[in-house]
């Protein structure tokens, strides 16, 4: 990594090594109790209410995920019994194994779910690199225009340009293809990415390009030898967005774009599921536990770099 | 050639790829479907230009009127629920207490794994035979027999303004979370010593500094909102009879199902107008705040 990020590690460092041993006596004499400032002390039942509020907060953003497990876990037959039981009696993961029977093409939609999600990604890395770095370096006239309209594409939603995008897809002849997909869901996640790295990029000190430009080197082997490896953790950060993003909002697209099973990405290849008479509800939540799953991983494994990006990212939602 | 007028053609060559890309793929469509609105363009492969019909005839005949209406309410109960949720969600996660960076973890879900997915989990909780929500009503004796709350107009209203909801509480969760998180905390401290108890230094801290943080989350939150498609789509298709057709269902049905799609582009531009009065005000809310924070 850039010996810059961890210069400042370092000065972060021995900043709280020199804040504590100032700060220790006096907390000292302060709380014998704990190390936590007077001002963050609550009393008993403050700390009862703060929990339990987080536990109903958690319960209403969990809900659904807790619902679709049990239901994954339940046998059809108990699922369909009245009265409701929350529990799983004799709960097993056979949904698990049996839906690979029940929805052949499973495997194939994760696995278009997934194609879809990284071909997006680096499109959207290889069009937003050069474009952040022109926008976090040249202020040329216009350049607060050019990156507001690029932001303004955030307010329309896809469904809005949906006619004129079906037939364009179509003289392209695109329709029922990957790319029908994969051009337009790029598009849409261009601008916060943009925006996201050129934020990242205008921390990196301008004395560094202009040292190589002093030392000779062209403006592209700047970009290339100089900006580009110190900014790899940001890029890093906006492929992982974009990537979530785009496995987060495969929907409208692909269903409007698209009729061929064998290119339906998980969400639409699972809808066709939900219309049909006979339901089978605990396979089709395993199926969709099973395609949530590479997302719980990315955000346990980065949720510190997703926080900072999100937030940053905020101009889109 | 002068070193500035060289970094400007470099710069503008950086730009090019990005440029042509949205240019391509929604700057273009959006023209077209301003361009498409004032033709009777469908299936067929010739479309006349029949100039202002197509707005005439979605004002006059049909309940256009009643859409627009709808979708405002929808969205405004969503939006205000979303910014009280997560403002509450926000102070207690900010709470100096063990746990939290697990309990700020277990917030994201909602927003990051596919959208589709945790609606179908939606759907079935709905459900009135089997869903969670009808049993545990039941169990707890609230209500006394199953309610399938997607086969009302009512309930199936409410029900996708929740799940709308639950969508976009996270990220507001968040954001308000880190500009709570960035409030000085001399201020608190000054508060403190002054013998300000905690509810007295969030009504007189906390949310005034807020301020800023949640007219721009509203008014984001009020664009995205108001484009929402998959949730409807996926919980109830707009119905039943048409208790939450929004305007974009209201579109999406109009151009994709019965393929008029000059008719839809017309419908399409008065959201775009809708849309873009919002922008106004989002980017006007913003220069005013900073301009208030420089002074």
């Amino acid at each position: 990594m850039s010996h810059l990020a961890r210069n400042a590690a370092v000065v972060t460092a021995d900043a709280g090594v020199s804040d504590d041993s100032v700060a220790a006596p006096a907390k000292r004499k302060k709380s014998r109790r704990s190390a936590k400032p007077m001002i963050d002390r609550y009393r008993w039942y403050e700390v009862v209410g703060i929990y339990a509020g987080i536990a109903v907060f958690l319960f209403f953003v969990l809900a659904p995920f807790i619902e679709g497990f049990l239901v994954s876990l339940k046998p059809l037959a108990l699922l369909f019994s009245t009265p409701y039981s929350f529990w799983p009696k004799n709960g097993s993961f056979d949904a698990y194994f049996s839906m690979w029977q029940s929805v052949p093409m499973l495997g194939l939609y994760i696995f278009n779910s997934f194609f879809i999600s990284t071909i997006v990604t680096i499109i959207v890395v290889a069009v937003v690199v050069p474009a952040a770095y022109a926008f976090a370096r040249f202020p040329f006239t216009g350049a607060g225009l050019m990156l507001g309209g690029f932001l303004a594409v955030n307010m329309f939603s896809g469904a809005v340009l949906l006619i004129p995008l079906f037939r364009l897809m179509r003289s392209l002849g695109l329709l029922n293809t990957y790319w029908a997909m994969i051009v337009p869901g790029a598009a849409f996640l261009i601008p916060s990415s943009i925006w996201l790295l050129r934020t990242y990029l205008m921390r990196i000190p301008r004395e560094l390009d202009e040292a190589a430009w002093v030392d000779g080197a062209s403006r592209l082997y700047t970009l290339r030898r100089v900006i580009l490896p110190l900014a790899m953790p940001g890029i890093v950060v906006v492929a992982i967005m974009t990537f979530i993003g785009a496995y987060a909002q495969q929907f409208i697209f692909a269903l409007t774009f698209n009729s061929k099973s064998e290119f339906m990405p998980l969400p639409i290849g699972l809808f066709a599921f939900f219309g049909k008479q006979e339901v089978i509800w605990n396979e089709l939540m395993a199926a969709s536990f099973v395609g949530i799953l590479p997302v719980m991983i990315v955000i346990v494994f980065l949720q510190r770099y997703l926080v900072a990006g999100l937030t940053a990212g905020a101009v889109k939602q | 050639m002068t070193r500035q007028s060289s970094a400007t053609l470099f710069a503008l060559a950086l730009l090019l790829p990005a440029t042509i890309y949205i240019l391509g793929i929604v700057a273009y469509p959006l023209v077209d479907t301003f361009l498409l609105s004032f033709t009777n363009a469908s299936l067929k492969p010739q479309s006349d230009w029949i100039g202002w019909a197509n707005y005439q005839r979605i004002f006059t005949a049909g309940n256009f009127t009643e859409v627009i209406i709808r979708t405002f309410i929808w969205t405004f109960f969503s939006v205000s629920i979303k910014m009280i949720i997560g403002t509450c969600g926000a102070v207690l996660l900010n709470a100096a207490l063990p746990g939290q960076t697990v309990f700020r973890i277990l917030t994201m879900p909602p927003w990051v794994v596919p959208m589709a997915i945790g609606i179908f989990m939606w759907g079935w909780m709905y459900n009135g035979q089997f869903g969670m929500i009808s049993g545990l009503l039941q169990n707890f004796g609230i209500i006394n027999k199953p309610v399938a709350w997607l086969a009302y107009g009512d309930t199936a209203f409410w029900a996708t303004i929740v799940t709308d909801v639950w969508i976009g509480v996270p990220m507001v969760t968040i954001y308000f979370l880190a500009a709570m998180q960035s409030i000085p905390k001399d201020l608190y401290e000054a508060a403190w010593t002054d013998g300000a108890g905690r509810f007295y230094r969030f009504r007189r801290i906390t949310l005034p500094m807020m301020v800023p943080a949640i007219i721009t989350m509203s008014l984001l939150s009020l664009i995205a909102t108001f484009n929402s498609f998959d949730i409807i789509w996926i919980l109830t298709q707009g119905g039943p009879s048409g208790s939450t057709t929004t305007m974009i269902i209201d579109t999406y049905k109009t151009a994709i199902g019965s393929r008029k799609y000059g008719e839809g582009a017309a419908r399409a531009v008065v959201i775009c107008i809708f849309v873009t009065l919002f922008c106004l005000a989002y980017f006007r809310a913003v220069r005013k705040l900073t301009a208030g924070e420089a002074k």
